[in-house]
C-alpha cells in the first residue's frame, strides 16, 4: 500500500513562471543565486572570519529550516547534531589526523546516528511536545559530554585539534589552518555549503520532499493517503541532523577547538532565532538570519558600553520577538511579499498560497487542546 | 552509605520535586486552557525570586509579606505579557506563542542581569527557619520542611479552586472546549489573561519560596523550565496529579542518583523521561 509512489500535488509550481521570459532551469533556482551572493559576500564583508562564520551558521540554520520550514517540526535541540558533528570531526582529527574529508564524514555520521536514535524518541510525540523532547535530549547529551571529561575535555572543550591541509589528488594541498589564508577557508567552506544547498534543494524538490510538505500541511491527510508519516519525518529529522553535523564539522575545522557550548540548548536556540528572523521555508532566509545575528553579536559584544551594558542576547531577543509578532515570515519572506506586491499580481502569487495562509486569513476559534498526538 | 543519609536525600528530593510540581502545574494550566507552551516559565520563576529579593532586602517588607506580594506582582506582569505579546498570536501557528516566550525568556534574563549583575546573590531564610532539625546523625534544614508544607498547601488550594469555585469550573470547561464556554457568554479574553496570570504568579511564588535554598542568578530559571517540561512529559500533559507525581518522582530520582553519582543526576532524569516515553508515551497519569 505505502510502497507505491503516487504523484503528489506540487505546492509551488515553478513552471507557472512561463508568463514571463524563459530562463534556463538552474537560473530559476534560488540556490544558484544564493551561491552567487555568497561568493560575492566574501568581497563585501570586511571581516573574512565573520563572513566564514556566517556561511557555517547559514548552513546550520538551513538544516534546521529543513525541519521547521518543510516538515513543520520545531526542534529546540539542533545543537546536539551541530555539536556532535564538531566533536566527531575534532576527535577523529586528534586521534588519527586523517584526510579532512574523512574526519568530516565521521562527524556527520556521528550526528546522523544520534539523530536516528533521538529522532525516534522525539517523534513519538508531535507539535510542542516534540519541541520539548528535543530540548530535553539536548540537555542530556550536553551533560554526558560535560561529564566524559577524559574524552571530550568537559567544560574546557576539545582543544588543539590539528588541522591538516586539504589534499586534492593531482593538484596539491590547500592549507586551511591559521589566519594566513582566509580566502582558502572561506572558499573551502563555501564549496561545502553550496554542495549541501544543492543536495537540500534536491531533497526538498524530490517526491520525498513533497510528501514532507504535505505532512506539514496536514499529517492526517498524508497518513490517509497511505504515507508512513512516522518514517518520513524520521528520515527528514536525520537529513536535518546530518547537515547540522556538517556545519559542526566545518566549525571544528575553522576554530581548531570545539567548545561545550556547541551542544547547549542556547546554541540550539540560535538556529531557531536565525531561521525565524531570516525567514523559514526558504533558502535565502536562514542565511540572512545568520548574517544579521553574527554581525549583531560581533557588534554588540564589541560596543557593549555604548549599548547601556545590555548583553547581545537582549537585542537578539527583542528582534526575535518583534519578528514573531510583526513579521512572522521573517526578513526574507516579508521582503519577497513586498516585491511581489509591487510587481503586480502575477499568477505566481496565487500558486504559493498555502493552507497556512488560508488559516491566517480566517482565524480559527480553537484556543487549545487540538490534541497532542496526531 | 547509611540509612539516614538516604532518608535525607529522599526528603530533599521530595522538596525539590514539589517545586518542579508547582512549575509544572502552571505550565499545564496555561497550556491546557490557552494552548500556549510557556518557554519563559522558568524565567518568571527567576523574576519571582528577584522580586522577592527586592521586597525583602531593599524594601524591608520581610519574608512573609513577600509571599503575598511576589505572586501578585509577577502575576500582573504575566497578565500584561498575555495582553500585549501573546494575544496577537492566538490565531497563528500553534508553535508561535512558544517562539515568542522563548525570546521573552532571554529578554527577562538580560533585564535582570542588567539590574542585579551577573553574579549570584544569596537570599536568606526568614528568622526561625534558618536552622536545622537534628536528631543523631539526621540533619534536615527547617526551611526545607516549611517549603514542602507550603508547596503542598498551594497544590491543595489550587486544586480546591479548580474543583470547587465558579472560576475553576470555567477554567476546567474552557480546557475541554473553549468554543462552548464562549457560546455560553463567558468573557474568554479576560479569562485567558486570568489563567495566564495565575500560572505565572504560581511560578513567581515558587521562585521566592525556593530562593532561600539556592543561589540566585539571572539564568537560574533555564534549567527549571526544562525540568518543568520533563515533569509534564513524565506525569502526563494536562493531568493535575500527574504533574505532582511526576515532580516528586523526578525530584527523588535526581536526589538519590546524585548521592551515588553526582555527575549523572541530570542524565538520570532525562533517561527516566526517555523510558517513560518508550513504555507510556502519554505520561504516567496522562489520558490522551
Amino acid at each position: 500500500m505505502a510502497e507505491t509512489v503516487r504523484p503528489v500535488p506540487r505546492t509551488t509550481d515553478r513552471t507557472a513562471d512561463r508568463s514571463g521570459r524563459q530562463l534556463p532551469g538552474f537560473l530559476r533556482r534560488p540556490v544558484f543565486w544564493l551561491a552567487v551572493a555568497l561568493t560575492l559576500a566574501y568581497f563585501v564583508v570586511p571581516e573574512k572570519g565573520l563572513a566564514t562564520q556566517i556561511l557555517v551558521f547559514g548552513l546550520y540554520a538551513t538544516s534546521f529550516n529543513l525541519l521547521l520550514g518543510y516538515a513543520g517540526l520545531l526542534s529546540f535541540g539542533h545543537a546536539t547534531y551541530f555539536g556532535l558533528g564538531a566533536y566527531g570531526t575534532g576527535l577523529v582529527m586528534k586521534w588519527w589526523n586523517p584526510h579532512v574529508l574523512v574526519a568530516m564524514t565521521a562527524g556527520v555520521v556521528l550526528a546522523s546516528v544520534a539523530a536516528v536514535i533521538i529522532g525516534w524518541f522525539c517523534l513519538r510525540r508531535r507539535q510542542v511536545y516534540f519541541s520539548m523532547l528535543t530540548l530535553a535530549f539536548t540537555q542530556m547529551v550536553f551533560f554526558v559530554f560535560q561529564q566524559s571529561r577524559d574524552i571530550t575535555g568537559g567544560d574546557d572543550g576539545l582543544r588543539n585539534i590539528p588541522i591538516a591541509d586539504f589534499d586534492v589528488p593531482f593538484f596539491g594541498s590547500i592549507p586551511l589552518e591559521g589566519l594566513r589564508h582566509p580566502e582558502n577557508r572561506y572558499f573551502f567552506v563555501l564549496i561545502v555549503v553550496v554542495l549541501s544547498l544543492i543536495l537540500i534543494q534536491r531533497i526538498v524538490d524530490s517526491p520525498f520532499g513533497r510528501v514532507l510538505q504535505s505532512i506539514r500541511e496536514s499529517e492526517e491527510r498524508a497518513k490517509a493517503l497511505g504515507y508512513p508519516t512516522d518514517r518520513i519525518l524520521l528520515l527528514a529529522f536525520v537529513f536535518s541532523g546530518a547537515f547540522a553535523g556538517l556545519a559542526g564539522a566545518l566549525w571544528a575545522l575553522l576554530a581548531g577547538f570545539v567548545g561545550l557550548e556547541t551542544l547547549s540548548w542556547l546554541w540550539a536556540g540560535d538556529a531557531v532565532l536565525m531561521t525565524i528572523v531570516g525567514g523559514a521555508g526558504s533558502f535565502v532566509g536562514p542565511f540572512i538570519g545568520a548574517a544579521v545575528f553574527q554581525s549583531l553579536r560581533e557588534y554588540v559584544s564589541r560596543h557593549e558600553a555604548l549599548l547601556f551594558g545590555m548583553g547581545w542576547q537582549f537585542y537578539t531577543g527583542v528582534i526575535f520577538m518583534a519578528c514573531v509578532l510583526f513579521f512572522p515570515d521573517g526578513i526574507w519572506g516579508t521582503l519577497k511579499q513586498k516585491l511581489r506586491r509591487r510587481a503586480g499580481s502575477r499568477p505566481r502569487v496565487q500558486t504559493t498560497a498555502t493552507v497556512e495562509d488560508a488559516q491566517r486569513a480566517a482565524p480559527t476559534v480553537s484556543g487549545g487542546g487540538d490534541g497532542g498526538e496526531g | 552509605m547509611n540509612e539516614t543519609l538516604i532518608l535525607t536525600q529522599i526528603l530533599t528530593g521530595i522538596v525539590g520535586g514539589l517545586v518542579f510540581a508547582l512549575l509544572a502545574l502552571g505550565l499545564n494550566l496555561i497550556f491546557g486552557f490557552m494552548g500556549v507552551v510557556n518557554f519563559a516559565h522558568g524565567s518568571f520563576y527567576m523574576v519571582g525570586a528577584y522580586v522577592g529579593l527586592v521586597v525583602v532586602g531593599r524594601l524591608g517588607a520581610g519574608f512573609w509579606p513577600a509571599l503575598v506580594i511576589v505572586p501578585i506582582v509577577v502575576g500582573l506582569l504575566g497578565a500584561v505579557v498575555e495582553r500585549t505579546l501573546i494575544r496577537p498570536l492566538y490565531t497563528r501557528k500553534e508553535y508561535e506563542p512558544l517562539l515568542l516566550t522563548f525570546g521573552l525568556a532571554f529578554v527577562l534574563i538580560e533585564i535582570v542581569k542588567f539590574f542585579f549583575g551577573k553574579f549570584g546573590l544569596a537570599f536568606n531564610a526568614p528568622a526561625g527557619l534558618n536552622d536545622a532539625l537534628i536528631s543523631g546523625t539526621f540533619f534536615f534544614p527547617k526551611y526545607q520542611v516549611f517549603l514542602a508544607l507550603a508547596a503542598v498547601a498551594i497544590i491543595a488550594a489550587l486544586w480546591l479552586v479548580l474543583e470547587k469555585t465558579d472560576i475553576g469550573l470555567i477554567i476546567r470547561a474552557g480546557t475541554q472546549d473553549s468554543i462552548m464556554i464562549r457560546a455560553l457568554g463567558i468573557d474568554f479574553d479576560r479569562t485567558r489573561a486570568l489563567v495566564f496570570a495565575i500560572g505565572i504568579g504560581l511560578a513567581g511564588l515558587a521562585g521566592v519560596l525556593h530562593a532561600p535554598t539556592r543561589e540566585l542568578s539571572a539564568d537560574m530559571g533555564l534549567l527549571m523550565t526544562i525540568f518543568a517540561f520533563v515533569t509534564v512529559v513524565v506525569g502526563g500533559m494536562g493531568s493535575y496529579w500527574g504533574a505532582v507525581v511526576g515532580g516528586l518522582l523526578i525530584g527523588i530520582v535526581y536526589s538519590l542518583v546524585s548521592l551515588f553519582a553526582q555527575q549523572f543526576a541530570q542524565v538520570a532524569v532525562f533517561a527516566l523521561m526517555a523510558l517513560i516515553l518508550l513504555v507510556r508515551p502519554r505520561g504516567l497519569l496522562g489520558t490522551a
